[in-house]
């Protein structure tokens, strides 16, 4: 199954869109500044809608099934959330209109802030970064500037522990500031013996350690309290990332555990869809201590409310901000459903979407025990890794494993993440997921490792039933084709 | 059209919300959470009671209080100071009254524009981002069941490049601003970290020129071009940048059109950023380029800007879209994601994500920028929007708002209090001199005309107080823009 590209389809002389006529007396066009060709295709707009259609059918989805990915969280997206980001009064609205004409606007930029504050144990939340790992940049940005305000700029190791994703040291060299990496003890935590001695050989470069807890391995971080004790002792600032807050909402405050700074994911904990890759939305959350150093602007109440008067907001930079990340204010269509979900759901829903995350997650967790290998073998939360590996199939790898899991109906799980584990496969179910379709996973997995054994062909080729077979990744980096031209 | 009968500021209505929402603000706490058995509905956790007992027997715990017990104990299950949840009736009635507290380009004609444009959206457009199999997926980390998602981005990747005339594209940024951050970072890595210096035009969007800032701070690089001090000669603007490049500058970035709207031939600032073997950054209106001479013609390097035009609505500042398209040289030292085409097992045509190894997941620390998840579903946007208009549409529209500006221009230029400033050419925004300041003009176009007045340029630029920045697009009618002549002679003689 394959679908012509647009340029195919293109046929002279066809356009999707008919516009308004002329209205006013034309002007030369300026001499030398027009293009005398536009190379975009031609098409009608059934032309369109099918191309589209079509092409939908190619892609997995969460509408279609259980999407397990590791550290995405891969939930149900309301549709509420939908409808409302698409008020006209949203929708329509632009950046730059005078405060008065936005106040229900600004109004839910606040009432997010304050919401996020409150499930993290923050001081403050800014809303602007776009993704998650643009608030780590921000987070890092912001504990740089917090030892510099305090005289203290020699301050460039950050730890990173070895289990992190990839955008943790990422973030810290674009920061210009040095990893170091802590490696993980025997049960998935942080080693500490190693991390105290990282904290005295560093100690007065120290800016802080970044920690995502529950960590890659899905493990809740039990020495979480000795790392921060152990950073702050030494000057350091501990950045949480809060990629898989899914499994703390209503379980415990980040800024509880001693964390003084960290990004939220909306497009994961909070519902919002991830689009085929975005737009996310990446606020973050800072203790008292850092509060002047986020992006901004940000949404302050300037009249409080009263029994008469409804409260009054505005926009304002903090006093020492690490600057704007993003033009405007954030993705402030990310915010109306992300203020959608968590007024549809309160406080009790929040620790109910936890719970149920982690009793999924444990749940699958002991259905593929014994058939396929846990590394570290305790109670997870929202998330676990298993080994994709059989001792009696040694050729079979866990990208097999994932390529017949297609054959099967879902979407595959990550492969070879967190890098300390072998064959990794990462599985976060979600709580949106019920029991009979973890069963039905669950089955799945035990059936594919039953294959591994008698017909292992079956998973070298897979998938079979997938839209195009595997693909050829090397050919693709060594011919680069990353754009149609005409023959 | 009649004016506004009321004020709007005096009008704007107070949300039934605000009562609704008093149990939100903290310091009324929430009814605390009940327990593990006697869970309210949640509309999107599917469990029911026997499930639960069923699958805590299977793992051997006796209730799910007890998954948590690794958590430490004086810490756990706080309560959160939260409202209560509410029904889906009750959530609609409080976003709408949210909605409607505001005053909108869907209320009244806008001609608001620096950097976010009021932009004909296609129906067509909508009804592609709303297929839950586009909107509900996510990166296309397995290609054989993410083919719709990757050969849309192969498109968007191709249709950007026809647009700007470039070689290589990739699948998006975040917006204009964070994508004119990456060309510079791309631009320091050309130059193998050797060059450490940005000469950049006070004419690029004050709010990027801020964002290269940020995101440059803890690098060691000298932003320059863009201090100035007193009235700055437009016309020099470009030559005096070019006259700024030397041996340790990495890249010169400038805008097109400008903040202004002002559109000029960019080769001589190219030649004078190429004979220092500095790249050439153009920050770009895309639909601009629909009549425009595309950048890389003028010998443009990397190509970025805000793609919010192409389908992405106004939505009070984001999700926008950055595009980033450069020359194929280049493709290695370029962030973000990017989509290849090649065969499967059989020999068919497909696509996958490529050239990851640049990405921050393989090379880590080691990685130029740590972007992951861009504006995919924007990029989809971009990408239907492009082709729903097409070679023929694009030029169209662009030529709708070229001709409409210079209508609204030359009405305006007539108006006793305001001059217009047009020693350039300018695409479908431009700057007009004020008597008054441009708050109250703009206060009297909203309360008592309904109509959002343009961009206060004294804000970022202090010689430019009293400059007021219009923008028309196809959006603005003829006889809105008669009405918005009509309204500014009433705020200025009043």
């Amino acid at each position: 199954m394959t679908q012509p590209l647009l340029f195919e389809i293109s046929r002279p002389g066809r356009c999707a869109v008919r516009l308004p006529d002329l209205d006013v007396p034309p002007t030369d066009l300026p001499a030398g500044l027009v293009r005398s060709d536009l190379p975009l295709p031609e098409v009608s707009e059934s032309d369109l809608v099918r191309h589209y259609t079509r092409l939908s059918q190619m892609n997995y989805a969460v509408d279609i099934g259980l999407y397990p990915l590791g550290s995405c969280t891969m939930k149900h997206n309301p549709r509420i959330n939908e409808e409302m980001a698409r008020l006209p009064g949203f929708a329509y609205l632009h950046p730059y209109q005078d405060e008065e004409t936005t106040q229900g606007a600004l109004f839910v930029g606040y009432s997010l802030q304050q919401f996020l504050s409150e499930i993290g144990g923050f001081a403050a939340v800014s809303l602007q970064p776009a993704a998650g790992a643009q608030g780590e940049l921000a987070g890092v940005l912001m504990m740089r500037a917090y030892h510099i305000d305090r005289g203290d700029p020699q301050r460039d190791v950050m730890l990173v522990p070895d289990s992190a994703h990839g955008t943790n040291p990422a973030t810290t060299s674009m920061s210009g500031l040095r990893v170091i990496e802590i490696p993980s003890d025997g049960r998935g935590n942080v080693d500490l013996a190693s991390l105290e001695t990282a904290c005295v050989e560093h100690s007065s470069r120290l800016v802080g350690m970044m920690l995502t807890n529950p960590n890659t391995l899905g493990l809740f971080e039990q020495n979480v309290e000795e790392i921060t004790a152990l950073v702050h002792e030494h000057g350091g600032l501990m950045y949480g990332d809060g990629a898989n807050m899914n499994a703390l909402l209503g379980i415990a405050r980040p800024g509880d555990l001693g964390f003084d700074v960290l990004h939220y994911n909306l497009h994961k904990t909070f519902s919002t869809p991830h689009g085929g890759g975005g737009p996310g939305c990446g606020p973050v959350g800072a203790a008292a201590s850092l509060a002047d150093f986020l992006p901004g602007p940000v949404v302050a109440m300037d009249v409080e409310q009263s029994e008469e008067d409804a409260p009054h907001f505005t926009l304002v930079v903090p006093p020492k901000p690490i600057g704007r990340v993003k033009a405007f204010y954030g993705h402030f269509g990310i915010w109306v459903r992300a203020y959608t979900y968590v007024r549809m759901l309160g406080a009790e829903g929040m620790r109910r979407v936890a719970e149920h995350a982690v009793l999924n997650a444990n749940y699958l967790m002991s259905a593929v025990k014994g058939v396929y290998p846990i590394p570290y073998d305790r109670t997870c939360m929202h998330e676990f890794v298993c080994e994709g590996r059989f001792e009696d199939a040694p050729d079979v790898r866990a990208l097999d494993v994932s390529k017949r899991l297609i054959d099967y109906g879902f979407h595959p799980p990550p492969n070879y993440f967190p890098l300390i584990v072998r064959e990794a496969l990462m599985i976060e179910p979600t709580e949106t997921e019920s029991k009979e379709t973890l069963d039905r996973f669950a089955d799945a997995l035990l059936a594919i490792a039953e294959e591994a054994r008698v017909s292992p062909e079956l998973l070298y080729d897979a998938p079979h039933n997938a839209p195009v077979r595997r693909l050829d990744e090397v050919a693709a980096a060594r011919n680069m084709i990353l754009r149609w031209q005409p023959e | 059209m009649a004016r506004v009968e009321s004020s709007r500021r005096l009008g704007l209505r107070v949300p039934l919300s605000f009562a609704v929402l008093r149990a939100g603000v903290p310091g009324i706490l929430a009814p605390p959470p009940r327990s593990c058995h006697g869970f309210s509905h949640m509309p999107y956790i599917p469990h029911s009671d026997p499930d639960r007992e069923e699958m805590l027997s299977r793992i051997g715990a006796p209730s799910i209080e007890s998954l948590f017990e690794c958590v430490p104990a004086s810490v756990r299950f706080p309560e959160l100071d939260l409202p209560p949840g509410l029904s889906e009736i009750d959530v609609r009635r409080e976003m709408e009254s949210l909605a409607g507290a505001n005053y909108s380009a869907a209320d009244g004609p806008c001609f608001l524009g620096a950097g976010a444009y009021y932009h004909f959206v296609p129906a067509v457009v909508d009804a592609v981002l709303r297929r839950g199999e586009f909107y509900t997926a996510y990166t296309p980390y397995q290609p054989e069941i993410s083919q719709g998602t990757l050969q849309t981005v192969f498109e968007y990747q191709t249709m950007i490049c026809a647009l700007t005339g470039m070689e290589v594209s990739n699948a998006s940024h975040y917006d204009g601003a964070t994508a004119t951050a990456e060309a510079v970072i791309t631009a320091i890595n050309v130059h193998r970290l050797k060059r450490r210096k940005v000469v950049v035009s006070p004419w690029v969007h004050p709010e990027y020129r801020a964002v290269v800032r940020t995101y440059t701070q803890g690098m060691g690089l000298h932003v320059v071009g863009d201090v100035h001090s007193g009235p700055m000669a437009p016309a020099s603007t470009l030559e005096a940048l070019g006259e700024q490049v030397d041996g340790d500058t990495a890249c010169v970035i400038v805008q097109y059109p400008d903040f202004l709207g002002r559109i000029e031939d960019l080769s001589d600032v190219a030649e004078a950023a190429h004979e220092a073997g500095a790249l050439l950054v153009v920050v770009a209106d895309p639909i601009g380029l629909g009549l425009l001479k595309p950048p890389g013609e003028y010998g443009a390097d990397i190509v970025v800007g805000e793609g919010q035009g192409l389908g992405a609505g106004l939505t009070f500042g984001g999700p926008y879209l950055g595009f980033f398209a450069t020359r194929d040289k280049y493709v290695r030292r370029m962030a973000g994601r990017l989509v290849g085409q090649t065969v499967d097992a059989e020999g068919k045509r497909g696509f996958v994500l490529t050239l990851s190894t640049r990405e921050q997941h393989i090379r880590r620390e080691k990685a130029s920028s740590n972007i992951c998840t861009n504006q995919g579903l924007i990029a989809l946007a971009a990408a239907v929007y492009m082709a729903a208009m097409g070679r023929r549409g694009l030029r169209e529209l662009s030529e709708l708002c070229y001709h409409r500006a210079h209508y609204a221009a030359d009405q305006i230029d007539q108006l006793e209090g305001y001059t217009v400033l047009r020693e350039k050419s300018f695409f479908k925004e431009f700057a007009v001199r004020c008597r008054r300041p441009v708050k109250a003009i703009n206060a009297c176009l909203i309360d008592e005309w309904g109509i959002l007045g343009g961009y206060d340029l004294g804000r970022d630029y202090p010689h430019l107080q009293g400059h007021m920045l219009v923008c028309v697009t196809e959006m603005n009618p003829r006889e809105d823009i008669d009405l918005l002549v009509e309204a500014l002679g009433d705020a200025c003689g009043a």
